[in-house]
């Protein structure tokens, strides 16, 4: 498995080195309907391996305007993706006009006790344009744990497709004592036209 | 070949992310990370440290997870702090949400712990997740900057999101941090230290 040190330096790590962020799978997206990463299919490691697991979405591009960007979690290795979820949702924005600005809390894109999928940005346009799309990441917490709620938190920036920049705050918790073993991203409609996700473990 | 050097970790930084300490909790008063003592390292080695929080579970309800510096030849956690504190939250009913900042959980040059995620429950499923970077705590110039991120699941079943940030007021090192609850142990709970070079 290659790690952030390998890959940077591509010299093998000394044993004992402490490298502590690793890189666990590269997902790359084709006028892909979804996305996802679980544990024990096709390399991917989404278990106790690692008490803090980072998702990297790097130029994510929706294949029309008006998408949602979006995930879950499954305790059924992606049988089912609908865990209850209770979060929070807030965001800065700015438009390229210089004329509108904020940060607010956003309830459209919340969920209390909930098993729809996450927004992890606004409800509003992700823009399709050539040169738009979303990057960011999103941090889950000991997701094998089967004794307490699994905290997540994401944060990232989209380019609206009114042409604003958008940072978008999200965190909460799977209410479940079950282990997450799944995690899957889609867009609320159409596909996700291109991008990569990338899943790291920190050890 | 992916050159993972452009790729930041948690916006902050990049580089390599090292694990130099694991504590983890069991009915704990205190966890303390003492640069020199049980192979942790805080000083100069790294310009930056990452603390991470994984599943810090409280004795008591509606507590708050904190933390204080000692400074290099100092004796006790209480260095002068002052910081910012916001949150959001989102109750499971539904019925209730907020953003805004919070002055019961600042400092201004004051020499409390700070606070980092508040109200914590002692519920068998609850607890606080979250991170804390600390910038080149060995210099003898500039203060000492945190940042932090704490995600709690809440007493009255609210999720939280909580943001403080802040510095100590010394130009002495700081070489010892040390977290508690506001009230009662630390249950459970890791909290893993990192450099990050």
């Amino acid at each position: 498995m290659a790690t952030y040190q390998d890959s940077r330096y591509n010299i093998a790590l000394p044993s004992g080195s402490g490298g502590a962020l690793v890189l666990i799978k590269t997902l790359t997206a084709s006028s892909s309907g979804t996305l996802s990463f679980v544990n024990g299919s096709s390399d991917v490691v989404l278990d106790n391996t690692y008490r803090t697991y980072i998702f990297k979405f790097i130029n994510i591009h929706p294949s029309s305007d008006g998408n949602r960007f979006l995930f879950q979690g499954s305790i059924n290795t992606g049988s089912a993706y609908g865990v209850n979820i209770t979060s929070t949702f807030f965001k800065a924005f700015h438009n390229e006009g210089d004329s509108s600005t904020g940060v607010s809390y956003d309830a459209n894109n919340d969920l209390a006790q909930s098993t729809n999928f996450q927004q992890l940005n606004l409800d509003a346009d992700l823009g399709a344009d050539n040169d738009q799309g979303l990057s960011g990441e999103l941090r889950l917490f000991n997701p094998s744990s089967t004794t307490f709620v699994k905290h997540f938190m994401g944060t990232n920036n989209f380019s609206h497709s009114g042409d604003f920049t958008i940072q978008c705050f999200m965190a909460g918790y799977f209410n479940t004592t079950s282990a997450i073993d799944a995690i899957q991203f889609k867009m609320n409609s159409n596909n996700i036209d291109s991008g990569t996700i990338k899943l790291y473990g920190i050890a | 070949m992916a050159n993972y050097n452009a790729i930041k970790y948690n916006g902050f930084s990049k580089g390599t992310l090292v694990l130099i300490k694991t504590l983890t909790a069991s009915s704990s008063g205190t966890l303390s990370f003492v640069d020199g003592t049980s192979d942790v390292v805080l000083d100069s080695t790294y310009k930056e440290y990452l603390f991470i929080f994984n599943n810090i579970h409280p004795a008591t309800d509606n507590t708050a997870l904190s933390f204080q510096g000692n400074a290099s030849g100092g004796s006790g956690y209480n260095e002068t702090i002052t910081s910012t504190f916001f949150q959001a939250y989102h109750d499971e009913a539904g019925t209730d949400t907020s953003l805004g900042y919070r002055t019961s959980e600042d400092q201004a040059q004051g020499t409390d712990f700070q606070q980092l995620g508040y109200g914590v429950g002692n519920g068998n499923d609850e607890c606080a997740s979250g991170y804390l970077h600390l910038f080149n705590p060995s210099s003898t110039t500039f203060v000492k900057h945190f940042i932090s991120t704490v995600q709690v699941y809440h007493r009255s079943d609210f999720s939280y999101n909580m943001y403080s940030a802040g510095y100590f007021n010394t130009t002495s090192a700081i070489d010892e941090i040390q977290f508690k609850m506001s009230s009662g142990n630390i249950d459970a709970g890791t909290i893993q230290l990192f450099g990050v070079s």
